[in-house]
């Protein structure tokens, strides 16, 4: 099966240049090519001096390598963002209301809503923390959601990501970075600023302090210099003017966290961790991690110190909870999504995993706790052997899989290879919840770089675009 | 006022400037070696002057494993470039790098990018290369990115925590070089009190040159170069930003600042108050290696104590 021609952001479905593409489209075609390719090496060279780099895990080398950074942006008007933007709002508004609900009265299951065993039996439900009051009932502090778009007017939701999601500081760099190299292009335009993210995650970090502290102390916990997104815990830690730790640097004593410093012991009141929950704390999950804060858990739970986001997220961005998104928007808010989800089979049902066994060439496969584009199979671009393995794998774990239909993700003309050529994208808004749910107008667009393909991540060879929001 | 910070980033902090002290220091002695083997009449001490370096920072058996002899040629790869000794100047640009990228967040973009970008030059140098742009181009680029970098931290980071460890590590690790260097340089050009020939003023202008004190010896002293000043110049002079007294001075400031009662600022005082009390004559007497071997150790002790009590090194 060959996916036809996807909707193009700029070009749309080859019928004339959208909108708000109209400005850029006219500069891009006055503008030589060499022009662009020499902008092209200059921004790799920013990149690598600002020192932009993430580690892939599982390369021979281990070394440190630069996402690939695309210089034509990907831009939206007004009106979609308004769509992409409410409806990614409403999303985590929807989520948060779930957590504290299922962590408490578990209403939700109660009225039959959710498959209670689907949300009980869940790895990623953490019965440690039921009946746990958090401040503002948040849970979900920041999250990254996957949007992917397929024609003019359709957008679906493909993962909420509400655990640790990544990816901010691209957006945040790729924008100083078009800013320093293309400056003509924002007095052509007026596009929506982003570079506030940082004060605005501080902000809202502050916000959900645990009562009855006046001036909190936030921290930014990394799992080290190691970690693949190091860059983004440091740069984010600098930016919010707060101190970047690692498990070891912090301790728990008297029911309070510590930082050792150079100075003695000082309290912690909010830690942003960028920590898995199973290695947050070895004595209540993975006792072999070395990463995080022995007796963490128990402070969290005597509410005297906030984590964001919360212990127990993951069960919400499960990819067999992902379903029941919609019903949670309107069990919990009353309301209509505004963002569409993708139909989802359970392979753990009979059914469904019929019906996928025999569509493998149209679907796409994922692992249910997978992440990251890793050990998922696209049907349209797989070969008769790489469908073989997944017959196996869904035949011996049903349950570990789901599978929905390859959607043809829109393009975005892209340089590579010294030309302009249509390549997938997706967006990642990142969606705040503090005192209100807010999110900054814009996000990280990644790119599948390779042609045809409609894996964007990172680790499968993706690159990133600056997105713009233009504002009317 | 200093704001508190962590005890690893401190850690960390005092690690990357004494990885960049200590390749420039190596860079200072591998040049002033390739200097005076091009001298006349090195003769037959040819190879133990390139063995020396190999004593100072590097492991003689790793060495030998590895490269079939001691050649200039395979001092210099060994000590400057290769990546599996962890004394070369790779290594030390390298963990310099590391340490920085691990306490990111408390660097000025300034000093941050300058050492990426020195370890970045430094990954795409070779032997060839350094070859074909002359070794002495290759170590006059590590001095001057070493420089760069002690300006960008003096001249950008806010007179804080990051600031105060990153100069205790360049004044800690410059004054056990400066020590362990002229201990060997010093046993190397032997001075017996004859009368010093025409090549040992080339050899004892270059171990000044290596301190960059060619021309303070000038200013200082007048007439020939002789052994006995060349020490006290790098051991007791105070004006000498290279002498033992000079950094030690330096690091009793700091420790003072830091924490006037602590146990390791004592220690430092001590050190300090040794080199206030002592002549050169005196030293010399007693033998100037065995004195040198002596700071070397107290030196290493105050550096442990430093990492107790600010570090929670164990």
């Amino acid at each position: 099966m060959k996916l036809g021609s996807a909707f193009d952001e700029m070009n749309g479905n080859r019928d004339g240049i959208r909108g708000a593409y109209r400005a850029y489209e006219e500069w891009l075609r006055g503008t030589p090519i060499e022009l662009l390719i020499e902008r092209h090496q200059q921004a790799d060279l920013i990149f690598r001096r600002l020192g932009i780099t993430f580690s892939v895990y599982g390369s021979e080398e281990g070394v440190e390598r630069l996402i690939p950074f695309d210089i034509i942006p990907r831009i939206l008007d007004p009106e979609e963002w308004r769509i992409v933007g409410s409806g990614v709002c409403q999303r985590v508004r929807a989520i948060n209301a779930f957590l504290d609900d299922i962590y408490h009265e578990q209403h939700i299951l109660k009225a039959g809503r959710i498959p209670a065993p689907l949300v009980l039996n869940n790895p990623s439900f953490r019965p440690e923390v039921l009946g746990l009051d958090l401040p503002r009932r948040t849970y979900v502090q920041v999250a990254g959601v996957d949007v992917v778009r397929v024609s003019a007017n359709e957008f679906y939701v493909l993962e909420d990501n509400v655990r640790v999601p990544s990816g901010v500081s691209y957006m945040l760099e790729n924008r100083e970075t078009m800013m320093r190299i293309f400056p003509e292009l924002f007095a052509l335009q007026s596009v929506a600023p982003v570079n506030h993210y940082p004060e605005l995650l501080l902000r809202t970090l502050r916000s959900t302090t645990p009562p009855g502290v006046s001036d909190p102390t936030v921290v930014v916990l990394t799992p080290g210099h190691f970690n693949s997104a190091y860059f983004e815990h440091a740069f984010l830690a600098m930016q919010m003017g707060v101190e970047l730790v690692e498990g070891q640097d912090l301790f728990v004593e008297d029911d309070t966290v510590f930082m050792r410093t150079t100075e003695g012991p000082r309290r912690v009141d909010v830690i942003y961790r960028r920590i898995d929950d199973d290695f947050i704390d070895p004595l209540a999950f993975d006792a072999g991690s070395l990463l995080g804060v022995p007796g963490l858990l128990s402070v969290v739970r005597n509410g005297r110190v906030a984590l964001a986001n919360a212990i127990g997220t993951g069960i919400a961005d499960d990819k067999a909870i992902y379903c029941f998104v919609p019903d949670m928007i309107d069990f919990y808010l009353g309301e209509k999504p505004i963002l569409n989800n993708v139909p989802t089979y359970r392979c753990s049902i009979d059914d469904d995993r019929a019906y996928v066994l025999d569509h493998l060439e149209e679907l796409v496969v994922k692992e249910v706790g997978g992440s990251g584009g890793y050990g998922m199979l696209v049907g349209p671009m797989s070969t008769a052997e790489d469908r073989y393995t997944f017959r196996q794998k869904i035949d011996a774990e049903p349950d570990n899989f789901i599978a929905q239909p390859t959607l043809n993700l829109s393009t975005c003309p892209t340089l590579v290879d010294g030309k302009i050529a249509p390549r997938h994208v997706d967006l990642r808004p990142y969606v705040l919840t503090g005192e209100t749910t807010q999110v900054v107008p814009g996000g990280l667009t990644r790119v599948a770089l390779r042609e045809g393909s409609l894996v964007v991540n990172s680790s499968q060879g993706g690159g990133t675009k600056d997105t713009w929001v233009l504002e009317c | 006022m200093l704001t508190a910070m962590l005890g690893r980033t401190a850690n960390n902090v005092y690690w990357m400037a004494r990885y960049v002290e200590r390749a420039e220091n190596l860079a200072r002695l591998l040049a002033s070696t390739y200097h005076m083997s091009l001298l006349p009449a090195a003769g037959s001490s040819d190879t133990s002057q390139w063995e020396a370096p190999l004593s100072l920072a590097g492991d003689r058996a790793d060495f030998l494993k590895r490269y079939s002899e001691i050649t200039p040629g395979t001092v210099l790869a060994y000590m400057a470039l290769d990546p599996e000794n962890s004394s070369s100047i790779r290594s030390c640009l390298r963990l310099a790098r590391e340490n920085a990228r691990a306490t990111r967040p408390e660097l000025t973009t300034e000093v941050w990018e300058g050492i990426n970008q020195t370890y970045l030059e430094m990954e795409s140098m070779s032997y060839s290369k350094m070859v074909d742009q002359g070794f002495r181009e290759f170590f006059d680029w590590v001095k001057e990115r070493s420089h760069l970098f002690r300006g960008a931290v003096y001249g950008t980071m806010r007179r804080g925590h990051a600031f105060t460890f990153s100069r205790l590590g360049t004044f800690i690790e410059r004054a056990d070089n400066t020590a362990r260097f002229l201990a060997l340089k010093w046993e190397l050009l032997a001075p017996s009190g004859r009368p010093l020939a025409a090549e040992d003023y080339y050899r004892w202008g270059a171990l000044l040159r290596a301190f960059s004190a060619f021309k303070a010896y000038r200013e200082v002293y007048s007439g020939i170069i002789e052994p006995r000043r060349v020490a006290e110049l790098l051991v007791l002079r105070r004006d000498m930003p290279r002498s033992l007294f000079a950094c030690s001075a330096e690091t009793v400031d700091i420790l003072r600042n830091l924490r006037s009662e602590a146990a390791c600022t004592r220690v430092a005082e001590q050190i300090h108050e040794r080199l206030q009390r002592n002549r050169i004559d005196g030293i010399l007497r007693s033998g100037l290696p065995r004195f040198l071997n002596g700071f070397v150790v107290r030196n290493n002790e105050l550096h442990g104590m430093i990492g107790q009590e600010f570090m929670l090194v164990l």
